[in-house]
């Protein structure tokens, strides 16, 4: 982006006025909807100082909101980083018909509304649902349990890692894979030394994202979940609960939190946008036929 | 031998990449592997690494058949034409990959990536990254990568497709003389026929995946055995005649035959070198006009063009062309010193063996 601000400058300038015009529209636009919010999140959460913001995140209910949390970002960040890595292997490296189906599916859960796909899972287990008396003759709840939780929000972050993998390891081809097989190396020892070595920043960026999104959903969580405070409740859920019981600080401290994690995501997003940056320019200078950015 | 292919195919689907390829590759041999793109040279090589494995046909290394060894286990070095240099790894890491893979002890590896990078003109590179190296130096990581575990065949796709004119000039030369110390069998795709004949002690020509001719840079250049080949190693002058009254003839141009039959057509080719010029007009049986000079150094390239408007290409030795004051538009006398018949019929590249006139059986014809 910098890079392309200076170029714009120097070869169709525009009238300082309308260059003022602009950039002020877009900061203000910022400021207004992003950053103030933003400081106002924190801004509630203090509004009654700190020992009122430590106690209201020792409440039971959002202690046990935040493990929730994290268990369930536990989980489906390993499965959906595996799962992402052997898509993206399979859709850059073979050949196979269906592949362009395979990646429109893959980006699926971007173009569906979160609460259908919540409602997808209810459907499927929950006790009016296909599979829900054969669940409940065997004593096991998917719906209104965390299970539930688990696979919506598996099904939301689906696509980070693969999506991010892709096109990486496409613009990469198979030369460096190919080699080190003629050097002696097994399929695992190519992959292990060579191929994740490569894709490591994009695999990080990718795993950061979907981290984000699993500790930050909402809709679909929403729909499965069954809202039980101390059970059920992951963080957002939690959020939506106090702030509708009027607890303005408990609210707001627990929002904390998520900015928190956005915060944090946003930087780790930054810093790894330069290092992929710098990597896919030396990528570039290695192979002179590939146009790809 | 050291490598056998024996009526080799690979077909990719329905097409046919390499069809019906017999070659044997014989113990510290320098073979280049010469064709158009698409000829099926790249396949060949790919298919001696493992990396394709023959749809039909066997592949012997030292007299064992090796099509279902897989390709970790060949022990051949290849290099890509793109290099595939590990990007995340520096110099040394690369070059100490394939001994790492097998479990040499540390102390060993060090010494050999040492000599390696050592005769390779890389000492004191071992730490960079492949990034940080000119396109020539990659190439030398690339081949001391694949020389590192001690292969007993060397393979390069290309290697000098992606560097530029002035240092690929430069890696030939160094190629010889590496693969002259190290005695190493090596096997190299190129498509370009002076490399081939510059480097090699034998070429293999392929054509649309069928192998056309195997000879010595001089044989192939010499005796061609089909018209492709001819074309394609060094220029050819090539005309298409018709046998008129005993003799095949184009325009102002004839040339003996012996019992092609009258009205039958007839191609010949020859080479610059065997046209004949001379500022003196009465000097050679025909006049043409120098249309173009090339300079190509000692050398000159000229563009003759016959009163008829047959265009024939000829070298003359610079010296010589100043000495007779010769320039663009001079007229001048040629004959054609000798010269091979192609084909007979109308079949352009048929694959044919061509019959060699002498010069003396030429002569009384013109």
């Amino acid at each position: 982006m910098a890079a392309a601000n200076g170029k714009s400058r120097r070869g169709i300038e525009e009238p300082a006025f309308i260059r003022r015009i602009l950039i002020g529209i877009a900061v203000g636009f910022v400021g207004v909807f992003l950053l103030l919010p933003l400081a106002n999140v924190f801004a509630q959460a203090f509004a009654k100082g700190w020992a009122a913001y430590l106690q209201s995140l020792q409440q039971p209910d959002t202690r046990s909101a935040v493990l929730l949390t994290l268990l369930v970002s536990a989980i489906c960040v390993p499965l959906n980083l595996v799962f992402g890595v052997i898509a993206a292997w399979a859709v850059a490296k073979f050949q196979f018909r269906g592949k362009a189906l395979l990646i429109t599916l893959i980006d699926l859960p971007f173009s569906v509304s979160p609460v259908v796909s919540g409602l997808i899972f209810v459907v499927m287990f929950g006790a009016q649902g296909y599979l829900g008396p054969w669940l409940d003759s065997k004593d096991i709840q998917i719906i209104f349990a965390v299970p539930g939780i688990v696979l919506a929000t598996l099904f939301v972050t689906f696509p980070f890692v693969a999506r991010e993998l892709i096109p990486l390891m496409e613009a990469q081809g198979s030369d460096a894979e190919q080699a080190a097989l003629t050097l002696g190396a097994t399929g695992w020892q190519t992959f292990w030394h060579v191929t994740l070595p490569s894709v490591k920043w994009g695999l990080l960026y990718g795993v950061i994202l979907c981290n984000a999104r699993a500790m930050g959903e909402f809709g679909a969580v929403s729909v499965v979940s069954g809202h039980i405070s101390g059970l059920t409740e992951t963080l957002p859920l939690r959020i939506e609960k106090l702030h509708q019981e009027y607890q303005s600080v408990g609210a707001f401290s627990a929002a904390s939190l998520l900015a928190l994690v956005a915060l944090i995501t946003l930087g780790l997003k930054t810093w790894l946008e330069r290092r992929q940056a710098a990597e896919q320019a030396f990528g570039q200078s290695d192979s002179p036929s590939s146009h790809e950015h | 031998m050291s490598i056998e292919l024996r009526q080799v195919s690979k077909r990719f689907g329905s097409v046919s990449a390499v069809e019906d390829v017999s070659l044997t590759v014989a113990d510290g041999e320098l073979v280049a592997l010469l064709g158009p793109s698409g000829g099926g040279k790249t396949t060949v090589l790919r298919m001696i690494a493992g990396l394709e494995v023959p749809t039909s046909g066997d592949l012997l290394v030292r007299g064992e058949r090796v099509n279902d060894v897989p390709v970790q286990k060949r022990n051949i070095g290849f290099v890509f034409q793109s290099y595939a240099l590990f990007k995340t790894m520096s110099v040394f890491d690369n070059v100490a990959f394939g001994l790492k893979i097998r479990n040499t002890p540390q102390a060993e590896i060090e010494a050999r990536v040492d000599e390696l990078l050592k005769l390779f003109g890389l000492d004191g590179l071992g730490r960079r990254l492949p990034h940080q190296l000119s396109g020539g130096q990659r190439q030398r990581v690339a081949i001391a990568r694949a020389l590192a575990p001690r292969p007993s065949v060397l393979l390069l796709d290309e290697p000098f497709g992606a560097v530029d004119a002035k240092i690929r000039q430069e890696l030939r030369e160094w190629l010889v003389r590496l693969q002259r110390e190290l005695h190493v069998t090596t096997i190299f795709v190129t498509h370009d026929q002076e490399e081939a004949m510059e480097v090699s002690n034998r070429i293999v020509i392929f054509s649309r995946g069928r192998l056309e001719q195997i000879g010595s840079p001089r044989e192939v250049y010499e005796e061609p055995k089909n018209e492709f080949v001819a074309r394609f190693i060094g220029v050819l002058n090539v005309l298409e005649l018709t046998v008129q009254n005993g003799a095949a003839r184009l325009n102002e141009l004839s040339f003996p035959t012996h019992g092609v039959p009258e009205g039958q057509t007839l191609r010949i080719g020859f080479r610059p070198y065997a046209v004949q010029i001379s500022r003196n007009l009465q000097e050679y049986p025909h006049s043409a006009v120098i249309r173009h000079v090339y300079f190509l150094g000692v050398q000159l390239r000229l563009e003759l063009e016959t009163p008829s408007g047959l265009i024939l290409r000829t070298r003359i030795v610079k010296d010589d062309f100043l000495r007779q004051g010769l320039e663009q538009g001079s007229s001048v006398s040629f004959q054609i010193r000798e010269y091979r018949v192609l084909s007979t019929g109308a079949n352009s590249l048929s694959p044919e063996v061509a019959t060699v006139h002498s010069a003396a059986n030429f002569a009384e014809g013109i």
